[in-house]
């Protein structure tokens, strides 16, 4: 676990550390009054921002870790649905779609004017990734009900119309969602890299990759909560699939020393991503070790992968908000 | 929808004919010849009374005569000052040998700096909502090196009415709209405060202002311009700092009093915003500058995110297939006993 030990050991340093004022250079224009003109330090109005910092609370955060739960945990219900795993079908369909519901509460809650939600339906707009999301969004929720609806009929109305037809569309349902359901875990990365803000921006090629996998392996930890041991081989291998690559993209987002990604290491989101790093690998290794045999290691290991979910969004979140308050992200120095 | 040329970055010829207006009037827009500023921030009261702007906070913060601090919700027109140590052209500041400290703007930057890092926004609040700066510890300009040269840059900001605005591209509701002159404006009953535009500007300038909920930045006095007059702020400027007009004649005009200002030895002016080629595809309000955009608290190489759009869909796509595989891949493996 080399990543975490790196952002161990650097967590301690300020934002814009070395590196940032070691990038400072000479005056763009390079006049020679300019040059002459010595500055104390690197230009800024007063060391104010230059930009804003997102409005967006820890509900937003929320709501992408739920998202993302939601969208793995429908492709685990589709595969336990062919696989004839009941248990996983089941905890699986009925987790997205509380999840989902939760996350739209928080997504809702955020908003300026929430009662004013339903305005993002009046449009379709191929430039705002929030206009897409919004779209797929309803598409998936609309699946992802009808497939828990059909999760949770009662046995003895099974031969109303409604039973029938919910017994006819849930699989079919199931498997819109599940098609879904990697758009929905993945579009909340363009959302934050299609912004001004230099960490979420500067990491655009690694934060889809980073959601995904994030979302791979809360839904792995769902899985081993909701499903017994014997059901839940493929809730494991998802969670393992899914540290690998979190661990692996946020190792690159380290490697590549941009000073605009110093704030994923640095600080209050680098100590939340730090956290997280720690409880997904513990989740991992939990599982791999006792998660066959013990349903309680499971359910604790399933619980460490939810927990570092949650804080990877709330670092990312956090990382950007650093990098909008300090101007030499922006303009360097 | 259909993708026309450069219709996510790069030079336009006609944007508001690009947003889909027909008949229009040519792109109006606004030239900010910081040279002649004087700092009587009329521009930001005319502004203030014309489009009813509440109150944005009454604090001190120590930015020179700079109260305002910055752009915000309810800041859409801000005078920033800036001393420095040094001469404007051949002009004589006359204090040579008086007893005159260090630059205002140098010894007070650390203190705001560290004040404006302590604030629950981290100074969002300029512009929008009331900031305490704390206790400022007064600077005993008598002391330290003594100045020889003295200028002092004033600059009233404002929002860039970019031509590929970061903002309206994101906006998921159409709230924010190009108007016929070619403006940048959020319908008001239309914005859910969803606050998507606030992190996509790439300037800083767009806010939600709290309380109220939603989005608010300057409209470029939409109204006043459908009636013929031009915007508040450019009708108070006492220096014609502000210069309203087409955007075409406008440019022709701030070339030649940059070329005036270079020949008469102010070989620092710059325009900041002119250039269709730049990051936004130019801006529909562009300046004349003294330093460094980043002395004046702008970016130095601002980007429409959305230029890199298509690149991020791409990676996201292959994202989502990698998830899609790990899913499949999870349930293919042979089941464990
Ligand atoms: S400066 Fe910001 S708020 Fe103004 S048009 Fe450009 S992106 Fe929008
Ligand atoms: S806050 Fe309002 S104007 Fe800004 S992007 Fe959201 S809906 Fe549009």
């Amino acid at each position: 676990m080399s990543t975490t030990n790196g952002r161990d050991a650097r967590a301690e340093r300020g934002p814009a550390g070395a590196s940032a004022r070691e990038r400072r250079g000479a005056p763009q224009d390079g006049s020679a009054e300019m040059a002459m003109v010595a500055r104390a330090r690197p230009a800024s109005y007063y060391g104010r921002a230059v930009l804003k910092p997102p409005v967006w609370g820890e509900d937003i955060a929320y709501y992408f870790f739920l998202g993302g739960l939601s969208a793995g945990a429908s492709l685990l219900a589709v595969g336990a649905d062919q696989t004839g795993r009941s248990a996983l079908r089941r905890g699986g369909r009925l987790g997205a779609l509380g999840s989902l519901g939760l996350g739209m509460f928080f997504l809702v809650k955020d908003l300026g004017r929430p009662e004013r939600f339903h305005h993002m339906l009046r449009v379709a707009k191929l430039t705002s990734p929030m206009s897409v999301g919004t779209w797929i969004l309803s598409a998936y929720g609309a699946a992802c009900g009808m497939a828990a609806a059909a999760e949770v009929w009662p046995k003895r109305l099974a031969p109303r119309p409604a039973g029938r037809l919910l017994a006819a569309t849930g699989r079919p349902a199931g498997l819109a969602a599940g098609l879904l359901a990697p758009v929905v875990a993945a579009y909340t990365a363009v959302l934050l890299a299609d912004t001004a803000v230099p960490a979420w921006n500067a990491a655009r090629r690694e934060l889809p990759f980073v959601f995904t996998a994030s979302a791979a392996a809360s839904a792995g930890g769902l899985g081993m909560i909701v499903a017994p041991p014997s059901e839940a081989a493929p809730a494991r291998r998802l969670a393992q699939y899914g540290a690998i690559v979190e661990l692996a993209a946020s190792r690159r987002l380290e490697a590549r020393r941009e000073v605009a990604l110093e704030p994923y290491l640095f600080g209050n989101a680098g100590r939340l991503l730090n956290r997280a790093s720690a409880l997904t690998a513990a989740g991992v290794l939990g599982s791999m070790l006792a998660g066959r045999r013990s349903r309680v290691a499971a359910v604790a290991s399933g619980a460490a992968l939810l927990a570092g979910g949650m804080y990877e969004r709330l670092g990312i979140l956090r990382a950007g908000v650093a990098s909008t308050t300090d101007p030499r992200y922006v303009n360097g120095g | 929808m259909r993708l026309a040329a450069n219709s996510l970055s790069g030079p336009v010829e006609d944007v508001a004919g690009q947003a889909g207006h027909r008949e229009h009037p040519p792109r109006m827009g606004f030239f900010t010849d910081t040279s002649v500023c004087i700092g009587c921030k009329a521009c930001e009261v005319a502004c203030k009374e014309w489009n009813e702007v509440p109150e944005d906070g009454l604090n001190l913060l120590g930015m020179s005569m700079d109260n305002t601090g910055s752009l915000g919700a309810s800041s859409w027109r801000h005078v920033a000052f800036i001393e420095q140590p040094r001469r404007l052209a051949r002009h004589d500041a006359g204090i040579a040998g008086l007893p005159v400290g260090p630059s205002g703007t140098e010894a007070t930057a650390g203190i705001v700096e560290s004040a404006l890092r302590r604030a629950p926004r981290g100074g969002g609040e300029l512009g929008t909502s009331p900031y305490e700066p704390g206790h400022v510890p007064a600077v005993p300009l008598a002391d330290g090196p003594e100045r020889t040269d003295f200028r002092w840059l004033m600059m009233s900001d404002v929002c860039k009415h970019c031509t590929h605005a970061a903002c309206l591209d994101v906006c998921p509701t159409g709230a924010l709209v190009r108007t016929e002159f070619g403006t940048v404006v959020v319908q008001q009953d239309i914005c859910n405060g969803c606050g998507y535009c606030v992190s996509a500007c790439p300037f800083g300038v767009i806010d939600r202002r709290p309380g109220d909920g939603r989005a608010h930045k300057c409209t470029l006095c939409y109204d006043r311009l459908r009636g013929g007059l031009e915007p508040a702020c450019a009708k108070a400027c006492p220096t014609s700092s502000i210069q309203y007009g087409e955007l075409d004649a406008l440019h022709e005009r701030a070339r030649g009093r940059l070329e005036a200002l270079r020949a008469s030895g102010v070989a620092e002016a710059r325009l900041y915003g002119e250039d269709a080629t730049d990051g936004v595809g130019g801006c529909g309000a562009f300046f004349l500058l003294l330093d460094e955009p980043a002395v004046y608290g702008l970016p130095s190489t601002p980007v429409v995110a959305s230029r890199d759009l298509p690149a991020m869909w791409k990676a996201a796509g292959v994202a989502a297939l990698g998830l899609l595989a790990a899913a499949l891949s999870a349930f293919m493996e042979p089941r464990e006993r």
